[in-house]
């Protein structure tokens, strides 16, 4: 709508009314609604917002009214030329995020594509599970102790016991070095580092050993002549068969779950004496939960105590040794260890780093 | 050892027997291994003993097959086809008659075979379920059944055996009697020792008898029984117990012998007295000395072996086997029994040195009770007596000191104190006791109560106080053992090595490797395969003195031929993109191989004694190899992959040295198995620790493995644990990133020249890295480029292009210097 007719206003501009400048927002919007897309859009810009738009051409026009219709006609323009360039940005907006919209749309791909760019790597699990022991023990407080494979019948039998011509030294079906009387042997079990470490240290000495032993077992489904064992070992004063029990239960939970727990059969050891074989409570155990054999445990012999510098009289101590192969065995369900020991990686990659 | 519980509860006051099964469980509770539990049969229907009337031999068949006519019951005579032949006419044996189900579900019917009918079967002792004898049918002792009579009962076929696995310390439970007795502990019930029976006073020496070795033979008894029936057949129920314990039945005299041994626990001998000539000596064998067993093997005897000998020589390998020509044969009348306690460790060494492991043996190597020997002559010599009408000569020899076991003495709370357990007053006392010992108990002069137990005869192997508390424990139940967990100690963690170690372990199975574990045992012949020279220090190896796989009889000096082989074994089974590695100890003699020293065990080893029991070893590095072939990155949709090539092998080792905190160098090197021209030698510093690169193409020929299959191996030990304790300061202010191409030969390494920019280009350069190498036309013959980006960078400020720039240029003026490189035109 027009001002009032004023007298001292003579000249008017037709450019500058109120319903041209309507009409040129009308068309204004109806230009943009009509742009498809951001070029249309870009391309009728000019002819509405540009130098030589309506609007631009009638604001020219401000300068010839008297002073007092200028400012009148100048608020006009503004505002239709406000809203043009609302009514542009508001259809750029909308065109922007329909063009985003496809752009997205078209640069879809399959995320379903194989992505196995690299093969996997894996440890062996009798590596992880070896592992795994360990930091049982070391958050125990224990450390975790190492000797060779090859080692001397001094440390694999003698220091632990065996006599000489003791039935208990052939059923342990031992690896001999050439030659006959070189005196060293494949260890049989994980145990001479019970003797290593207590000649190397004073006690208290609580360790636990993972490591690889051998035995003249022809490779099957159940036994392999290199497997590996983890030993442990605790000497300190004081210490009894009740703490071996509790510390076998803690280790059975820590592997198997909190319903795990052991059982102790009196055994023989020439290591140790009291001896004991270790039962685990399997809660996952194929056909239901039940007892499963698992290793073999007692109180360190006062003889091995002796052949290392350990006074009995004033020490005492526990060992235990399991096998790693047995043990992934039940615990995983595997039903052949010749997979462990044949290196096909079909077998190794599922189990991954962690596994 | 396998025991029928008819047998073994004969001696236990039972007021009402056990189940097998809760025998079974008392046993494993007191640690006596059971290894199985087997009840016999089932046998049901018609199974009787019968009586054979007449054989016709069928000659038609490629085997002997009788068809025998067999009194079943009165007035009754079955037709019965039948292939054994260890039977006469006139023999008592068992049959099965149609309708019998035998053990396995053998049902038995009546049915046409080798073209006549048979009406049941004629038994062997196997197919009735006792014992594993199938070399005829079971003929049972004349006179002890009539046709008809319900073999069942007769066989005793409802009976359970136990089969058991005592510990190699408990000798005395490789018998019935030691077995009793531990079941009487387990179940406080009585006992009725079988051991204890009246010794009649002997009239003089039975046979004179010399012990020349002492330490070989500690007791030597000797009975007599002359005018044995040498026809007299074993009783069945001997036989049966015989069969059932897993033995087979010989003759009266050595059936009786053997059951007596598993009665008791003493191995016999019976020898055909008109054989020996003059008197018996124990000694040593003599080198060059024979003798022929009873297994008819001639053995050339050492001079450890303990013999007896008689005026011809050799007859007896003592405790081990007898000898042939005193054997007791069919004709023997005139029986002289032996027993003895023979040294347990020759015994074990004669078994391990002829491979002849027997029934005595095993006793004798696990100590036989010294009392036991004119106890078991005395039975045997009154069964030969009652079975064969034989005549016991009043005479007895019984040479030699049976060594008794000594008095042991401990606190009597020492039990409580290994267990963690407070036992009820009297308990170890009575433990004790019943296990045999005589039990005394003092108080000492500070006030403890001592409890002093002097062990039976059958327990030698109670030595000391441990012995005993591991019987009071175990009589009393690992069960009620309490679970403590003892005090936690400060532990340190693991040690820096073992924390490398476990990051050089997973860093490669991140890096796609996989972990395999082949075994130390290597065929030496792979390094005529891998070209090593005669002299190459790869081929030092250390023997297996008795190897599973003959030809696999030394152990590795390298990780490569066992992952190779197991490389080979997964090319076979179809994979083609193989990344393996293993990380293992190797064995390497000593320059200067020095002899075990002889130690002791009864005190510690002094430093240098411990020191020289070390320096024997071979050492044993840790070592980490691996190999590839196929891809490195696989082939799919998003291209073509990339094969794996030399670079990937020395990048792998290096990456195991950045896991272990060490940068490795790299020199170029030519060791076989590796290609000549593509080997990289790896060093710490100027030390060599290892190599990688490509295979060298024969050997990957000769070992059938894909082309360009790469490899490395890495002294783990060899690598230093560096204190690694980076302090990195990091500048906030822009770097300079200026490009440099230089020329050099193409015999120069990319190492020295990225080193000598390195070097020279002073502190302002944070990174150096070469990003392309070209040879060509533009760059001339024998000539390389090398493009290196390098990123300058002050702590302090901005850097001006000038300022970078001058640090460049000192850098390739160095470079032109040492190694001739000129900057590309």
């Amino acid at each position: 709508m027009s001002g009032a007719n004023d007298p001292y206003d003579p000249k008017e501009v037709a450019a500058l009314s109120a319903e041209n400048l309507d009409a040129a927002v009308q068309k204004a919007r109806e230009a943009f609604a009509g742009a498809a897309d951001l070029e249309a859009l870009a391309s009728v810009k000019p002819g509405h917002l540009g130098d030589r738009s309506p609007v631009l051409l009638a604001r020219r026009e401000i300068g010839a009214l008297p002073p007092k219709a200028k400012a009148e006609a100048g608020k006009r323009v503004n505002e239709a030329q406000s809203a043009i360039k609302t009514a542009f940005d508001e259809r750029h907006a909308v065109l922007q995020v329909e063009r985003d919209e496809r752009v997205l749309r078209e640069e879809s791909v399959d995320v379903t594509l194989p992505w196995d760019r690299f093969p996997r790597g894996a440890r062996h699990p009798i590596t992880t599970l070896a592992e795994r022991i360990g930091d049982v023990f070391v958050a125990m407080g224990y450390e975790i102790a190492e000797g060779p494979e090859l080692e001397t019948e001094w440390f694999n039998f003698d220091a632990l016991n065996f006599g000489k011509d003791h039935p208990a030294r052939s059923m342990q079906d031992t690896f001999y070095i050439a030659p006959a009387d070189s005196a060293l042997v494949l260890r049989t079990h994980t145990s001479p580092v019970q003797a290593r470490t207590l000649l190397d240290r004073e006690p208290p000495v609580y360790i636990v050993c993972p490591g690889r032993t051998f035995r003249t077992d022809e490779l099957d489904a159940t036994h392999t002549p290199v497997f590996h064992q983890v030993e442990g070992l605790a000497v300190d004063k004081g210490l009894t068969m009740g703490h071996l029990k509790g510390t076998l239960d803690a280790f059975a939970r820590a592997m198997f779950g909190e319903d795990s727990k052991t059982r102790l059969r009196p055994s023989f050891f020439p290591f140790t004496e009291p001896s004991a074989e270790v039962d685990v409570w399997f809660p996952e155990k194929k056909g239901g939960a039940g007892w499963v054999e698992w290793g073999g445990c007692g109180m360190v012999n006062p003889n091995v105590l002796r052949a290392t510098g350990v006074d009995p009289d004033v020490y005492s101590g526990f060992a235990f040794g399991m096998g790693l192969e047995r043990t992934l065995q039940f615990r995983n369900g595997l039903p052949d260890m010749r997979d462990m020991v044949e290196g096909d990686i079909r077998f190794t990659q599922p189990f991954g780093t962690e596994a | 050892m396998r025991i029928p519980v008819s047998w073994l509860v004969e001696h236990l006051g039972f007021d009402e027997v056990p189940t097998p099964d809760e025998l079974a469980d008392a046993f494993t509770r007191i640690g006596i291994e059971v290894e199985e539990v087997s009840p016999l049969g089932p046998v049901t229907g018609p199974i009787v003993a019968g009586r054979v009337v007449a054989i016709e031999e069928l000659t038609e068949f490629k085997k002997p097959i009788r068809y025998c006519q067999v009194e079943v019951g009165p007035e009754q005579v079955n037709n019965i086809i039948c292939g054994a032949t260890n039977f006469v006419e006139g023999d008592s044996v068992v049959v099965a008659l149609p309708g019998a189900v035998l053990p396995g579900g053998f049902e038995i019917a009546e049915r046409k075979t080798y073209g006549r009918v048979s009406q049941g079967m004629i038994c062997a002792s196997d197919e009735l379920g006792i014992g594993d004898d199938h070399s005829g049918i079971l003929v049972l002792p004349t006179g002890t059944s009539q046709p008809g009579d319900d073999a069942l009962e007769l066989l005793g076929l409802t009976d359970t055996v136990i089969e058991l696995a005592p510990t190699p310390d408990r000798g005395y439970a490789f018998s019935v009697r030691g077995l009793a007795r531990e079941i009487a502990c387990a179940l406080d019930v009585p006992f009725g020792d079988p051991g204890v029976v009246e010794i009649p006073e002997a009239e003089g020496e039975v046979w004179p008898v010399h012990i020349e070795d002492r330490t070989g033979c500690s007791r030597f008894v000797a009975r007599r029984v002359t005018g044995v029936d040498p026809t007299a057949p074993t009783p069945w129920w001997m036989r049966r117990r015989l069969m059932l314990a897993g033995m087979r039945s010989i003759s009266l005299p050595v059936d009786i012998t053997n059951y007596v041994m598993l009665e008791l626990g003493q191995p016999l001998h019976a020898f055909d007295a008109a054989s020996i000539q003059g008197a018996l000596k124990v000694r040593r064998a003599v080198a060059g000395e024979k003798l022929t067993t009873l297994d008819d093997s001639v053995r050339a005897l050492d001079p450890d072996d303990i013999v007896i000998a008689d005026d011809s020589g050799v007859i007896s390998l003592a405790g081990v086997m007898g000898g042939a020509s005193t054997e007791v044969q069919d004709s023997s009348s005139d029986i002289l029994l032996e027993a003895a306690n023979w040294d347990p460790a020759s015994i074990a060494r004669t078994v391990r040195r002829h491979k002849l492991p027997s029934e005595a043996a095993k006793r004798f190597e696990r100590t036989v009770d010294p009392a036991l020997a004119p106890v078991a002559l005395e039975r045997a010599a009154k069964l030969l007596n009652h079975y064969a009408e034989g005549q016991i000569k009043p005479g007895r020899t019984d040479v030699g000191v049976p060594t008794l076991p000594e008095a042991v003495s401990m606190p009597i709370d020492l039990p409580d104190r290994v267990a963690g357990v407070r036992y009820a007053r009297g308990v170890t006392a009575r433990r004790l006791g019943q296990i045999g010992c005589q039990v005394s108990v003092t108080t000492s002069d500070d006030g403890q109560t001592i409890v002093t137990a002097v062990p039976p005869t059958w327990r030698a192997d109670l030595v000391q106080p441990a012995d005993l508390v591991e019987e009071v424990l175990r009589l009393e139940g690992y069960d009620t053992i309490p679970s403590t967990l003892p005090p936690a100690p400060a532990g340190r963690g693991l040690t820096e090595q073992q924390r490398r170690r476990r990051t050089v372990w997973r860093t490669l199975a991140e890096d796609g490797f996989v972990e395999v574990k082949p075994f130390p045992f290597i065929d030496p012949s792979v390094f005529d395969s891998f070209g090593l020279a005669a002299d190459d220090i790869r081929r030092n190896t250390v023997g297996v003195l008795n190897p599973l796989e003959a030809d696999k009889n030394v152990l590795a000096t390298t990780l490569l031929p066992g992952l190779l082989e197991t490389l080979q074994r997964n090319l076979a089974r179809g994979a083609k993109d193989v990344a393996l590695y293993n990380v293992a100890q190797v064995t390497l003699p000593r320059a200067q191989q020095v002899p075990v020293p002889s130690l002791g065990v009864d005190r510690r080893p002094t430093e240098a004694e411990v020191a020289s029991l070390l320096a024997a070893l071979p050492q044993q590095p840790l070592h980490v190899a691996g190999v590839l072939t196929g891809h490195r990155e696989l082939a799919g949709w998003w291209g073509k992959g990339r094969i794996a090539e030399w670079s990937d092998a020395v990048e792998a080792a290096r990456r195991v040295g950045q896991a272990y905190g060490v940068s490795l160098r790299v020199v170029a090197s030519d060791l076989l198995p590796w290609h000549p021209g593509r080997c990289a030698e790896l060093r710490v510093g100027d030390w060599p620790v290892g190599h990688a690169g490509e295979l060298h193409p024969k050997v990957v020929e000769a070992l059938g493995l894909p082309k360009r299959t790469v490899a490395f191996e890495l002294d783990l030990d060899a690598l230093p644990l560096d204190d690694h304790r980076p302090a990195p300061m990091v500048s906030a202010y822009p770097p300079v990133l200026l490009d440099v191409a230089l020329v050099v030969d193409a015999s120069v390494p990319v190492q020295s020249v990225s080193e000598v920019l390195g070097s020279s280009a002073g502190d302002l350069l944070e990174d150096i890295r070469l990003f392309d190498v070209y040879t060509g036309e533009q760059v001339g013959e024998g000539k390389k480029s090398l493009a290196y980006s390098l990123r300058f960078r002050a702590p302090d400020r901005t850097l001006t292009v000038e300022e970078a720039t001058s640090a460049r240029d000192a850098a390739v003026a160095a470079a032109g210097e040492r190694l001739g490189a000129a900057l590309r035109a």
